[in-house]
């Protein structure tokens, strides 16, 4: 069994995260770069195979900048036993669409029983990749479980909506994508740190994705990392006009307790539609 | 030497991601309720923390001590109580690993690494404290025994521990005559004093181990007979710059918190921090922590490169960072004014847990007869 998992690297949600105004892309240098917690997540689901049984193949894919690498050795060093990066001057500024593009080439490439994602990824929050990548394979997507079960041809798992529950499965090959819901990623010991280093990493540039069609206007479509006003207009076909700063959160009113205290505050809640 | 590794920056990482999920939020009530988090301690052993410088061979993370004491040094951000307890635990699983013979080594190294089952180190007694060789706990030869008579006094982790790695009188030669003898807890006439009651280090037990009439299979002697104390202090090198890393770990929380609090609190028509006073106290705090650390690294650096002055080294680190955590840990409570007295503020226990490593693992006074005896020696 081959399982590759998706991985992201995303600016750590515990630092402040921040545009360039200028490009529109993501401010890599503003902050700390980890591997998406949704992904680890979906690794974890990949490990428990491997846990179970040790003749699985967990291979992390990820397509991304020079520094992405770092995402590939953390994922490595939690258990994974070989990494795939996709890794292309041309592709720097790569909205969803694209992205989606670039790694279903990846997984043409590396090939796979099952592939497994987070439903979005915690920067853009777009939510869309896998589900184009499924449609570029035309295989199933099973998306949003909040736990999956892996066996030889098939994956079973479940979707918890505010509707319902729903038990879904489908034979493999397939892609799933998981949610915060599903179980938390184990941290990797000490071994495994040291011996990522020595796992297998394949870098694919744009050339080695074979006949995928990534350099037109058409695969494109920018999204919330995609290119801005100073990107080179062949990366995507959507185009983000201005990125502004958010604006910065001015104190908040104090209400002194007079006696009226309770109503000043049932008012406030009121008018701004909390209640 | 001073630059961390990618690796090491790894690993520290990881520990503080560990660490924050496991430890940290529950350190206070560990603290007030005297819980010992053996469950969160297996949860360590599975990461690599039960060996962290113990060999690969039977479980081991085979890292240098250099690791080990940044791996301490995080840990004890968290909560040097429990960074402390799997030092001396390393400690044990260090010796037993070391001086073991292959069927020992295979029989408890793995369980013990894994921290499935946990270590004491089981020196002091009663009546011998920092004069170590004068113990008097009996190991008697009884045919392919040892019976064990006497009492341990302090010893961490005892009543939780699966095995107790016992220093004990095997022939009245002074410290010639002392063995290192592997207890399992399960074996009849051992038994424990009550938990102590203590100022700071609540997450962990510390009792008396009592021996009465216990047989122990010379099987399980580490080394000769006889060879026990030179056992008992070179895993104490380790133990000592460890507990030193520790200190710097409750220390940096400590200053930490400090700058966050000074930045934050006014006074006077402006923040604390404003008070060139006051900011002078924060560089001691930090060039305090800073040389004390970097006396800890040089002593790593030595004990790993087996260098001739490493037990000099290892003492003098012992005492400047035990003194400096807890001189800093004393200062920031100072520092938070009324609030680092109440425990709500995590100051007091800082300063608390703090304050016994510069009593144990040798107390610092004898790191000071340690230090001045190489100086002086011919
Ligand atoms: C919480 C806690 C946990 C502990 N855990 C363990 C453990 O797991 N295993 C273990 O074996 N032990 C443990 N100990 C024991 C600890 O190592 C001893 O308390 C320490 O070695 C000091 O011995 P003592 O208490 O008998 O003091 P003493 O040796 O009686 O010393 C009293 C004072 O005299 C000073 N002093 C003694 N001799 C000299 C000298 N020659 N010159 C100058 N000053 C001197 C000492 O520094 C000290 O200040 C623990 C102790 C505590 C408090």
């Amino acid at each position: 069994m081959k399982i590759v998992v998706l991985v992201k690297q995303v600016p750590d949600t515990a630092e402040e995260r921040k545009l360039d105004l200028t490009t529109g892309l993501l401010d890599r240098d503003a902050g700390d770069s980890v591997v998406d917690e949704i992904n680890e997540r979906a690794l974890e689901v990949a490990l428990r195979v491997k846990d179970a049984n040790k003749s699985t193949e967990v291979v992390v894919m990820t397509m991304g900048p020079d520094g992405a690498t770092q995402a590939l050795r953390k994922a490595l060093s939690m258990g994974a036993d070989s990494g795939v990066h996709i890794l292309d001057d041309s592709l720097a500024g790569a909205d969803t669409k694209r992205t989606a593009a670039a790694l279903a080439a990846g997984l043409k490439v590396t090939g796979f029983d099952i592939v497994l994602a987070g439903n979005e990824s915690t920067d853009g929050r777009g939510g869309v990749v896998p589900a184009m990548v499924a449609e570029h394979l035309a295989l199933p997507l099973l998306g949003s479980l909040v736990s999956a079960e892996i066996t030889e041809g098939a994956v079973r798992g479940v979707r918890q909506g505010e509707g319902g529950t729903l038990n879904v499965h489908a034979a493999l090959p397939a892609i799933v994508t998981v949610t915060e819901s599903s179980a938390e990623a184990r941290f990797p010991n000490f071994k495994g740190i040291l011996t990522a280093k020595r796992k297998p990493v394949t870098t694919l540039s744009v050339a080695d994705l074979g006949s995928a069609d990534l350099g037109s206007a058409e695969l494109g479509g920018a999204g919330l990392t995609g290119f801005g006003p100073g990107a080179d207009a062949r990366v995507g076909s959507t185009v983000i006009v201005s990125t502004t700063e958010r604006t910065a959160r001015a104190a908040g009113r104090k209400i002194v307790d007079d006696g009226t205290a309770a109503t000043e505050l049932a008012e406030f809640l009121v008018a701004n539609r909390l209640v | 030497m001073f630059e961390r590794t990618e690796d090491q920056q790894a690993m520290v990482a990881m520990v503080r991601d560990f660490a924050g999920g496991a430890i940290s939020p529950h350190s206070a009530y560990w603290d007030e309720t005297k819980h010992f988090p053996v469950d969160v301690l297996r949860e360590a052993g599975t990461l690599g923390m039960g060996g962290i410088y113990v060999s690969e061979e039977y479980g081991g993370s085979g890292l240098t001590r250099t690791d080990a004491v940044l791996i301490f040094e995080e840990l004890a951000k968290a909560d040097p109580t429990i960074a402390a307890y799997i030092s001396i635990h390393n400690m044990v699983v260090w010796m037993i690993d070391a001086f073991g013979n292959a069927v020992q080594r295979a029989n408890w190294v793995p369980q013990l690494a894994s921290m499935e089952a946990l270590g004491s180190y089981c020196l002091t007694e009663p009546g011998a404290g920092s004069d170590a060789a004068a113990l008097s706990t009996q190991a008697v030869r009884d045919g392919d025994d040892y019976v064990l008579n006497g009492t341990k006094q302090f010893i961490s982790g005892a009543g939780a521990a699966g095995f107790y790695l016992v220093m004990a009188r095997t022939a009245d030669t002074g410290s010639h005559g002392i063995t290192a003898i592997v207890v399992p807890a399960n074996l009849q006439g051992l038994s424990f004093g009550p938990n102590e009651k203590k100022m700071g280090w609540n997450a962990q037990p510390t009792r008396q181990v009592i021996f009465e009439d216990v047989r122990v299979p010379v099987a399980n002697r580490l080394g000769a007979e006889g060879s026990g104390f030179g056992i008992a202090m070179k895993g104490l090198n380790g133990g000592r710059i460890n507990i030193a890393a520790c200190s710097l770990g409750g220390g940096q929380a400590a200053l930490d918190k400090s700058i966050a609090y000074l930045k934050e609190r006014t006074a006077f028509g402006g923040t604390l921090i404003s008070k060139q006073a006051l900011l002078f106290e924060i560089a001691d705090m930090d060039t305090e922590l800073e040389t004390a650390r970097t006396l800890v690294l040089r002593a790593a650096e030595a004990l790993d490169r087996g260098a001739a002055d490493t037990v000099r080294l290892c003492a003098m680190a012992k005492r400047v960072a035990t003194d400096a955590g807890f001189n800093v840990a004393n200062k920031a409570l100072q520092l938070h004014g009324g609030y680092g007295y109440l425990a709500e503020y995590g100051l007091e226990k800082i300063v608390r847990d703090l304050r016994v490593h510069q009593i144990l693992e040798g107390s610092n006074e004898i790191m000071r007869l340690i230090v001045g005896r190489l100086a002086v020696e011919d």
